[in-house]
């Protein structure tokens, strides 16, 4: 165990090196599980899919909200992009009630790697279905018309957003599942959170048409930021209210402060 | 991050001669229930060492405490000379463990399933795949390396999941109800694999199990706990001796436990010992 005297800065570099061999390690699993069954991804396509194709093509008739210069199906693509990463995260936490329930749970907190860095790793690993989810809503605002911005750095910048917001939100239901411990507790609280949230937000409709205390509640909702980013970057003529700057910083703040409490609560679960 | 010279000042317990585990009156309440009572052991180098008692007795927790999952409400007790509150980081990364519930990854394959521990465990990059391959020869996988382990017979994810604890070549290795669920083929070729482990690594062992014969077989020194307390420790030879001429270790047990049927256990712990069984059947 003894180390040869590194100094300060060599040894922060290897803590820093260990901390993402093991985030990574964690984040493998789930990809390596993904390609052997990608069954999840896919029927996770159905739901976008009637969003989109049924609720914003009949709204998309009736031209009731204001969406500025642009398509109203333009403008909810990426909410229904910001809705599909939501969805598929906030349950996320069951998979880590599951893995208590069997063992492995237990095994990795009885391993070297810091509980941060497992949390993180956990983070990535929904943030590898959010990505699936961005392709599927990519095809679909194809089929249906969309004016999808192809450029590099826009779907580069749409990309880090998905990725941000299924962290932020798996990180999220990792403590609730820290908290509750049982997978029945859980879904029925998890069932409570989703369509509020949602709700709450610009997902589907801008936050000015809203009344003023569901203003108040959707400027504090981690999903508002997530679409303003998102329909900023993902299709030609939208535009961002808060600034996509902030909208990220708003995202990684969060994070942090989420697995900082994660990994406290994690060692609970057991 | 901990000095070189802090690091120099602990290993110094772990010296020649002394005890690699011991437990000095490790006890942990859960309300009013007392899992783990005033429990004292020393356990040295190479030993199989087996912790015996019926279903909630305790075993799990101590187990459960000694390798850091499970904080103690007091007392002491240090793994290779690390204290298991203060380092707990350095228990970890001298210590394998095999919990009591299935902890193999069911939807990746045996390969993959030790590929992802030996990163957690920061195995060298150049020495992962040989590590790997030698494991699942020891453990007899090699032929199934690349099936998908939900495939895996009750005994072959055992024998996994015991390859994945020894990957970074623990000083300790806990094994928590090894072969519950099994049936009594798996059962003997996981006795043979872990005495093979011994030989081969000299890695000390402790053991949690309510089979007698296990223990009679498997290890040279068995405690036998009962509601949270150590009744006795010693050989399991000296034990039947010190019962009677004639006596098996299920006799030991009865007269040292005070053990009485439908006294012990609840449904918690027996829900949770099907579902391993069932899942491992």
């Amino acid at each position: 165990m003894l180390k040869p005297n590194i100094g300060v800065i060599g040894r922060l570099g290897s803590v820093i090196f260990g901390f993402t061999v093991d985030t990574l390690a964690v984040a493998e699993l789930e990809a390596r599980k993904l390609q052997h069954d990608p069954t999840e991804v896919l029927t996770r396509a159905v739901q976008p899919a009637l969003w989109l194709l049924i609720f914003g093509e009949v709204l998309a008739q009736i031209r009731a909200i204001p969406t500025g210069k642009i398509p109203y199906i333009d403008f909810m693509t990426p909410g229904i992009l910001a809705q599909s990463v939501l969805f598929i995260s906030i349950f996320y936490g069951i998979a880590v009630i599951w893995e208590r329930d069997l063992g492995i749970l237990h095994k990795m907190l009885a391993s070297p790697a810091p509980r941060t860095a497992l949390v993180l790793g956990k983070a990535l690993s929904a943030s590898e279905r959010g990505l699936s989810q961005a392709l599927i809503i990519y095809i679909l605002a194809v089929l249906i018309g969309v004016h999808v911005d192809w450029n590099p750095i826009s779907v580069l910048g749409v990309l880090i957003v998905v990725i941000l917001g299924s962290a932020l939100f798996s990180t999220f239901s990792l403590i609730i599942a820290c908290i509750v411990r049982t997978r029945e507790r859980f879904l029925g609280i998890g069932q409570l959170l989703t369509m509020p949230l949602f709700f709450a937000s610009n997902a589907i409709y801008p936050i000015s048409i809203m009344p003023h205390w569901l203003q108040a509640v959707s400027n504090v909702n981690p999903l508002t930021y997530q679409t303003d980013a998102l329909r900023a970057l993902m299709i030609t003529g939208g535009a961002s209210t808060f600034g996509i700057v902030a909208d990220i910083t708003a995202l990684l703040g969060g994070i942090v402060a989420l697995v900082a409490i994660a990994a406290k609560l994690y060692p609970r679960v057991v | 991050m901990m000095t070189t010279l802090q690091t120099k000042v602990i290993e110094e317990r772990s010296e020649e001669g002394k005890p690699i585990l011991e437990t000095q009156s490790l006890t942990r309440r859960f309300g009013t229930l007392v899992a783990a009572d005033n429990f004292s052991i020393q356990i040295s180098p190479g030993e199989v060492f087996g912790l015996v008692g019926p279903n909630g007795a305790g075993k799990t927790t101590v187990i459960k405490m000694l390798t850091t999952l499970l904080a103690p409400t007091s007392g002491n007790a240090w793994v290779a000379g690390y204290d298991i509150v203060k380092h707990a980081a350095y228990v970890r990364r001298v210590i394998g463990y095999v919990p009591q519930l299935l902890s193999a990854d069911g939807s990746l394959t045996g390969y993959e399933n030790l590929l992802i521990f030996s990163k957690l465990y920061h195995i060298p990059r150049q020495e992962r795949n040989t590590r790997i391959r030698e494991g699942l020869a020891v453990m007899g996988l090699s032929d199934v390396a690349n099936k998908m382990v939900h495939d895996y017979s009750g005994g072959m994810i055992r024998k996994l999941e015991i390859a994945e604890s020894m990957l970074h070549r623990p000083k300790v290795l806990f094994l928590d109800e090894p072969t519950v669920g099994l049936d009594p083929i798996a059962r003997n070729a996981v006795w043979d694999h872990v005495r093979k482990l011994r030989e081969e690594y000299g890695t000390t062992i402790l053991l949690t199990t309510h089979y007698m014969e296990e223990a009679d077989t498997l290890c040279d020194r068995v405690a036998i706990m009962h509601l949270g307390k150590l009744a006795v420790v010693g050989s399991p030879t000296e034990l039947k001796a010190s019962v009677g001429p004639d006596a098996t270790l299920d006799d030991v047990f009865v007269h040292y436990s005070g053990y009485e049927v439908d006294a012990v256990g609840n449904w918690r712990e027996v829900s949770r010992t099907r579902r391993t069984a069932r899942r491992l059947a």
